[in-house]
């Protein structure tokens, strides 16, 4: 442990993976996971138990789903292509790439908006319609938040806090957002595949 | 190993003093982060709720005394148990744990602060504030009224009108938030800010126990958090996910409820052992036998605390199948718990136990383990569970488990640990009656419970017929329970002894072998004045022990002076990676929480605008508090 004789030399307060602020976002994304995990759990439980055919009023409708999801996969490809740019200290890259998965990220938004206006579930209906719109609920609400991070992010990078070296806080809220759409990649299963698996 | 003590025309104390100390004044007791303040805060805010949660049980035990009472109506009753029950399990048994490892936990492994010092101080400051929006349910005369588990569809808005269950389900999941950000933080700390030296087969197993339960923190409080939105949304926005009639369950409630809830006893136990197995080497003048068994124990106790939740099921009308596997699921259980038994059992007899009080607080601790380990494997058998479920065994186990394994733990950690945190010694002669009125008292007071179950008295009455023969039982336990109230006021009043007439303890009064004692007593705001560097996993007895290759440097070393800096370490060998600068004083932990607070306050009187006030100032907090402050310039 040479590095002892001359502290001073080891890096002060690098922005690198491992730092405590990146621990910290990786173990909320944990802790978030398992909360979505035992929602999922309630669904396939109360779907096990019911007594009617699940879900009551037929599988929910493909048309709309299937497109937006396949844009908010395409968003998390954007986010990485920001974010690997940045590495490299390309600095229109990173604001790029933002720009565009922000703006994938509201149109996922409203497209779940108008797929809701369409449906005739509704929360009150039953405990299909609570589990349904409590969950893609839940996730919108994380999309949200994923958005947010990412106009901070965004206002960060049109400043030029962020260089090669120090980009924290684009890892995490790239990581946020890449955990957000694999949430939805089991949503997405559960809630919209399953019922068309008999 | 070569020094870097270069003396400057201010000691180096005072200038180390001057970077860490706190600010006087109201901006201070709002803006500090250094763990130790925080830590105290901690230990205090969680004896009050333990004094309020007794003074519940005080009262319950009046009426319960004899039979046919009405002291209470049963309304008022209903909403004392249910009181008692989760301010004791919810604001008081982890929190007070929290409070020793907020405190003790850099001491023990030689670092200057936590990982995330302001996510600390949010952590206590969520911890505060849901406790007093849960206790604004009695100033509104609305407390939660459905027992501590909140069956649905009891706690359903159709059975539970009122605000009564709402103050529950915003109260806990408000109570996450600080549980989950300390989890966070105690992982982070772990795995970065430790000295040199201190790898993870040198940690003190107190710090193994905060550690799991932080893993189990994170795994298990989102079924809660869950659960309790789910019952929310089913409450006030008419949504049916336990209402049977249109396709939800009430059995839902229960499975979310337990995921979390056993996984919870461990988290309320495995510091407390922790605190046990760090203490017993200290006064029975040896290593702990089994370290690495104990270690293993710990953490194994903690993950197959995920796999046991059906027993609190038993009589729910599960299938065989499913309820023979979690009933061996939890006998499995006790193969850890004995190891960890025989190792402190082992230690005593190894040794050569010296009888102060922390140390007689610890046996009693093994004794009363023992007990409420058995009466939980008489619950985890699943026949011997349909007789004795909802009866008054189970209230007999949960106390011997919750009072013996945690509450006898924490009186331990105090008697070991406040020596350290105030200067002072507290007074052995009232320590030992403070010992024997809580041993002699719990023994009086919930033994005879074990009894009464047999005799199928259940929980959760308010009072009982004359002819069922049951009062002298219950008297006795009324007795038993003042008798263990006053041991615990007789702590409170040592320790305002001490604080006046206390010895001073010096660094390290008990002659123990860990890092915190080689700090001075009360440790500065710095704790270390150079930062030490870990040989052994006793480094305080080198001397003696002779075990080990490497040796411990506490005296000369790295200073890192330059800023409020402490190393980052490599999370497994603790090899220093980077200085990391830790944060200034902030007021921003104390802002969101108060977001939070009036969010929750919205919540539960349905205004929209008021939540959405809390919404709009806890995103502003937010990105107050992580926006950049310069970057440190190098010097």
């Amino acid at each position: 442990m040479a590095t002892l004789a001359r502290p001073y030399e080891l890096p002060l307060n690098p922005a690198a993976r491992d730092n405590p602020g990146w621990w910290v976002m990786v173990l909320i994304i944990a802790t978030e996971a398992m909360l979505f995990v035992y929602l999922l759990f309630s669904y396939y439980y109360l779907a096990s138990m019911a007594r009617t055919p699940w879900p009551p009023g037929g599988p929910p409708e493909l048309g709309l789903i299937i497109p937006n999801t396949i844009l908010l996969l395409a968003s998390s490809g954007t986010m990485w292509w920001g974010e690997s740019g940045i590495r490299r200290g390309a600095q229109t890259r990173l604001r790029l790439g933002l720009l565009i998965t922000l703006v994938l990220g509201i149109v996922f938004l409203v497209i779940q908006g108008i797929e809701y206006g369409r449906t005739t579930l509704t929360p009150h209906s039953n405990a299909y319609g609570s589990l349904f719109f409590t969950i893609t609920g839940l996730h919108g609400a994380h999309v949200l938040i994923g958005l947010l991070l990412n106009v901070v992010v965004q206002v960060r990078a049109w400043l030029g806090h962020f260089s090669a070296e120090r980009h924290l806080a684009v890892t995490n809220a790239a990581m946020y957002w890449h955990f957000v759409d694999l949430v939805w990649v089991a949503v997405f299963f559960s809630l919209y595949v399953t019922p068309y698996l008999r | 190993m070569a020094t870097t003590t270069a003396p400057g025309p201010v000691p180096l104390g005072e200038r180390l003093r001057r970077t860490w100390e706190t600010a006087p004044g109201l901006y201070g007791v709002l803006a500090t982060v250094d763990h130790k303040v925080i830590g105290k805060r901690y230990l205090v805010t969680a004896m009050i709720f333990l004094l309020l949660g007794g003074l519940e049980a005080a009262v319950m035990r009046v009426q319960l005394a004899r039979a046919d009472m009405h002291v209470l109506s049963p309304e008022m009753y209903n909403e004392l148990f249910t009181m008692h029950g989760v301010t004791m399990i919810f604001w008081y048994a982890a929190p007070i744990l929290s409070g020793f490892s907020n405190y003790i936990w850099p001491l023990m492994l030689g670092a200057r602060d936590m990982a995330c010092p302001r996510a600390n101080a949010l952590s206590y400051w969520t911890f505060l504030m849901s406790g007093v929006f849960l206790y604004t349910s009695v100033l509104v005369g609305q407390m939660p009224n459905g027992g501590w588990f909140a069956y649905a569809p009891l706690s359903e808005p159709a059975f539970s009108p009122g605000y009564h269950m709402d103050f529950y389900v915003i109260a806990l999941t408000f109570l996450s938030v600080s549980t989950t950000v300390g989890a966070i933080n105690f992982i982070a700390t772990l795995f970065k800010t430790r000295a040199p030296g201190m790898s993870v087969n040198r940690l003190p197993i107190f710090v193994w126990g905060t550690l799991t339960t932080s893993f189990a923190i994170l795994f298990a409080t989102p079924a809660l958090t869950g659960a309790c939105m789910l019952l929310f949304l089913d409450r006030r926005f008419g949504m049916h996910f336990f209402d049977a009639a249109l396709g939800g369950s009430p059995m839902l409630w229960q499975h979310l409820f337990w995921s979390f809830g056993h996984p919870w006893v461990y988290i309320v136990v495995l510091p407390a052992m922790g605190i046990i197995s760090d203490l017993i080497p200290t006064f029975a003048r040896r290593p702990l036998v089994g370290y690495t068994f104990v270690a293993f124990a710990t953490v194994s106790t903690g993950i197959l605390g995920f796999g046991v939740w059906v027993h609190h099921m038993f009589a729910t009308g599960l299938p065989q199948t499913s309820v023979s596997f979690f009933s061996a699921a939890s006998m499995v259980i006790t193969i850890p718990s004995a190891v960890a038994v025989l190792s402190w059992v082992a230690t005593m007899m190894h040794g050569r136990p010296v009888w102060k009080t922390p140390m007689l607080f610890a046996a009693g601790f093994v004794v009363l383990f023992v007990i409420g380990g058995v009466s939980g494997v008489a619950t985890a058998a699943v026949s011997f569970d349909w007789q004795l479920t909802d009866t008054y065994f189970v209230v007999a186990h949960l106390h011997y488990v919750l009072i013996g394994i945690n509450v006898f733990a924490v009186l331990a950690g105090f008697y070991y640990w406040l020596p350290k945190m105030t200067g002072r010694l507290l007074n052995e002669t009232l320590g030992k009656w403070n010992f024997w009125l809580m041993f002699l008292g719990f023994g009086v007071g919930f033994f005879p419970m074990h009894t009464l179950g047999l005799l199928g008295m259940p929980r959760r009455i308010y009072t009982y017929h004359a002819g069922l023969g049951w009062g002298w039982q219950n008297m006795m336990i009324t007795i038993g329970a003042y008798v263990f109230a006053a041991g615990v006021l007789l702590f409170i009043a040592n320790f305002f002894w001490s604080l006046v007439r206390g010895e001073p303890a010096g660094p390290n009064p008990w002659d123990a072998p860990t890092l915190e004692w080689a700090t001075p007593s009360p440790p500065p705001p710095y704790n270390f004045a150079v930062i030490p560097t870990v040989g052994s996993r006793h480094p305080l007895w080198e001397d003696r022990l002779g075990e080990g290759t490497g040796r411990s440097v506490l005296d000369r070393g790295p200073v890192l002076d330059r800023g409020r800096d402490t190393f980052g370490t490599s999370p497994l060998d603790a090899e220093p990676e980077e200085i990391l600068r830790m944060p200034e004083d902030t007021l921003w932990p104390f802002f969101l929480s108060l977001a939070v607070l009036v969010l929750c306050y919205g919540l539960l009187a349905s205004f929209g605008w008021l939540s959405l006030v809390g919404v709009v100032a806890l995103f502003v907090c937010t990105v107050g508090w992580l926006w950049p402050k310069p970057l440190p310039v190098e010097p």
